[in-house]
């Protein structure tokens, strides 16, 4: 493949220094993800999962090795520049939705629009993604707290996708959720990647995981071979 | 027009705890309203006390110093005549006068006395009297007359109205100046022809408890023509003493200490500066309360903080950058600030006016621009306090690592 991989770990290594003695979350991990991947991350808590979705996320810089996302070494990155990388380049998803509960679910949505670009949405953008993700025009005045758990991770993944980023990253998008509202964003996300974006979910649930294309296994902070 | 997201969200969140909000606010208004209205009082005052002081603190009293050389000869008949004053030695000459008339003139009017004091006589009792003797043009300006006229003669002479009171004395009285006894001395009799106007306490010329004369009577009784006593300068504004003050030493102390300036202003500066003495005092107490509004404000925007850390981790995820959270909270706290300021100036303009009316008696000098300026000062101390102790929080926020923010519920 010539094509730059979206993510590329190297001999990944975190290490969190603990008054009881160091911690390795990572061990020398090496992981690549091609642009338009569906990935899903698995392995029990503990493993280092949510240690990688960090990194990847640009919320976290590894203590040694290589994390390349789309091509750019965030290890070498200021906190700005990680900043505006998860502004631009990656979509969160997370299990607790995290919307910004002084927004309204418009305002969720176009709060990284902002950030952004300066300005408000005129461009209908914000709109069309709440369409889109099944919010209508009445639930989007609302404000988080009054919006169901289904809803709000709607609205989180209109959020995610409003600054069109490379990467989609769910942390246990379906965990807070029953499992028919489970399965409806399941199937938005899966149609998402259809449309070409590169997704990956980080999960302990097999039923998740299996509906990715790709499953890397995580133990102990290497990738589980067997 | 760009609508800010980030003042947006910290306008949200006052909003949302608008109770406790306006609570940390309400330490900004009283702090304003005690710094202010202590500090418009002070201003007050000390208008007020200057106004009055300055009705008798313009003058400038010029006298010769007693050993200066110039002067200084007796002149003829200089101080024989049962004169008691130990002045007599040192007197302004007519060129001193001059000089003086010269260096100071454009400041105010410089008139200069004789003094002296005397037995006197009226019907049968007998006295001692303080006796000035002014020229003939500066009685007229000088002086103001309640009853009666200014002498014309050489033997009409004007009283204080003390003095009148004291002596029985009316419009007509007659006055026997000199010892009667005493064969070499001067006596005269003269007619009262007018009573003065009650002046006070005044630098220049205590007229209340004396007897006037024109220059020609005095010079007759007690002699030492042009041989004055003091000169005085009235200053058009009182601003002008330093100016003058200097302006006549320069003049006459070229070579020796002829004479002295007695600069009555200096009493008033010193009143004026006890006053804004003890307005600072009062105005460094009301700042306490400002300290206690620094206090709840600095609570405040922890709790805030506090209370939104995890949102504070979600937007650092999502992509807000450390200064824009930092500005999120300074924001907070400039909302804070600007809200209470203006309150408290509102409050402050009543409570002021209320203030100023109890303490100094009048509002008189309320709407002027040295007793109105400690609004806008204190507003700027209040938000200042505000901006300050929203720094620590803000930058606590900012800080705050993002993964662990984002866990905490």
């Amino acid at each position: 493949m010539t094509a730059v991989p979206v993510i590329e770990l190297r001999d990944v290594t975190k290490i969190y220094p603990l008054p009881s003695g160091n911690v390795l979350a990572l061990d020398r991990l090496s992981i690549r993800i091609e642009r338009g991947e569906f990935v899903a991350i698995m392995g029990p808590s503990g493993s280092g999962k949510s240690t990688l979705l960090n990194q990847i996320g640009g919320l976290d810089v590894p203590t040694s090795g290589i994390l390349r996302i789309t091509g750019r070494n965030i290890r070498k990155m200021s906190d700005d520049e990680l900043t505006d990388l998860r502004l631009n380049t990656i979509g969160y998803i997370f299990q607790k939705f995290n919307l910004i509960p002084l927004l309204t679910a418009f305002e969720n949505v176009e709060y990284p629009y902002i950030l952004k670009h300066r300005c408000n949405d005129t461009t209908g953008r914000v709109s069309r993604l709440l369409n889109e993700v099944g919010i209508n025009t009445r639930m989007a005045k609302h404000k988080p707290a009054e919006l169901s758990g289904g809803q709000q991770q709607r609205v989180a993944i209109a959020r995610a996708l409003v600054n069109d980023p490379d990467i989609l990253l769910c942390d246990e998008p379906t965990g807070n959720l029953d499992t028919k509202t489970g399965a409806q964003i399941m199937d938005m996300l899966i149609a998402l990647h259809r449309q070409g974006r590169t997704v990956i979910i980080v999960t302990h649930d097999p039923s998740v995981g299996e509906q990715a294309e790709r499953i890397i296994r995580i133990k102990d902070g290497k990738v589980d071979e067997t | 027009m760009t609508k800010d997201i980030i003042l947006q969200l910290s306008i949200r969140s006052i909003r949302l705890n608008f109770l406790r909000s306006l609570l940390a606010a309400l330490g900004i208004v009283i702090g304003v309203v005690a710094i202010s209205s202590m500090g418009m009082m002070g201003a007050n005052m000390t208008l007020s006390v200057t106004e009055e002081l300055s009705a008798m603190a313009n003058v400038l009293v010029v006298k010769a110093n007693a050993n200066g050389g110039g002067g200084g000869m007796m002149g003829p008949g200089g101080g024989g005549s049962g004169g008691s004053s130990s002045s007599d030695d040192d007197y302004i000459s007519k060129d001193q006068l001059d000089d003086i008339d010269r260096a100071v003139g454009q400041y105010g009017l410089v008139y200069p006395l004789y003094q002296d004091t005397e037995t006197i006589e009226v019907g049968d009792n007998e006295g001692r009297a303080t006796i000035y003797g002014l020229r003939d043009e500066d009685m007229a300006t000088v002086l103001t007359v309640e009853e009666g006229a200014l002498p014309k003669t050489t033997s009409s002479v004007v009283v204080g109205p003390s003095f009148a009171e004291r002596h029985g004395l009316t419009i007509g009285s007659r006055i026997t100046i000199g010892d009667e006894d005493d064969d070499e001395a001067v006596v005269q009799k003269v007619r009262v022809v007018g009573i003065l106007e009650e002046k006070g306490m005044s630098m220049d010329m205590n007229t209340d408890n004396a007897i006037v004369m024109p220059e020609k009577t005095f010079v007759g009784l007690f002699g030492g023509e042009s041989e004055y006593d003091q000169v005085n300068v009235i200053l058009n504004d009182i601003n002008d003493a330093d100016t003058a003050t200097e302006a006549i030493e320069n003049q006459l102390n070229r070579k020796e200490d002829e004479i002295t300036v007695q600069d009555s202003s200096r009493m008033m500066e010193s009143i004026t500066s006890t006053v804004s003495t003890l307005t600072t005092f009062v105005m460094a107490i009301a700042a306490i309360s400002l300290l206690v509004a620094a206090t709840s404000i600095f609570n405040v925007m922890m709790m805030s903080v506090t209370e939104r850390i995890r949102e504070i981790g979600i937007l650092r995820s999502i992509g807000t950058r450390k200064n824009e959270v930092l500005r999120m909270f300074i924001y907070e706290a400039v909302i804070l600030g600007l809200v209470g300021a203006a309150i408290g100036a509102i409050m402050s303009l009543v409570l002021g006016w209320l203030v100023v009316l109890a303490m100094v008696g009048t509002t008189k000098y309320f709407f002027t621009f040295q007793s109105l300026i400690y609004v806008p000062m204190a507003m700027l101390i209040g938000i200042a306090i505000c901006i300050f102790s929203g720094v620590y929080p803000a930058w606590r926020a900012a800080n705050l690592d993002p993964i662990e923010a984002l866990r905490s519920d």
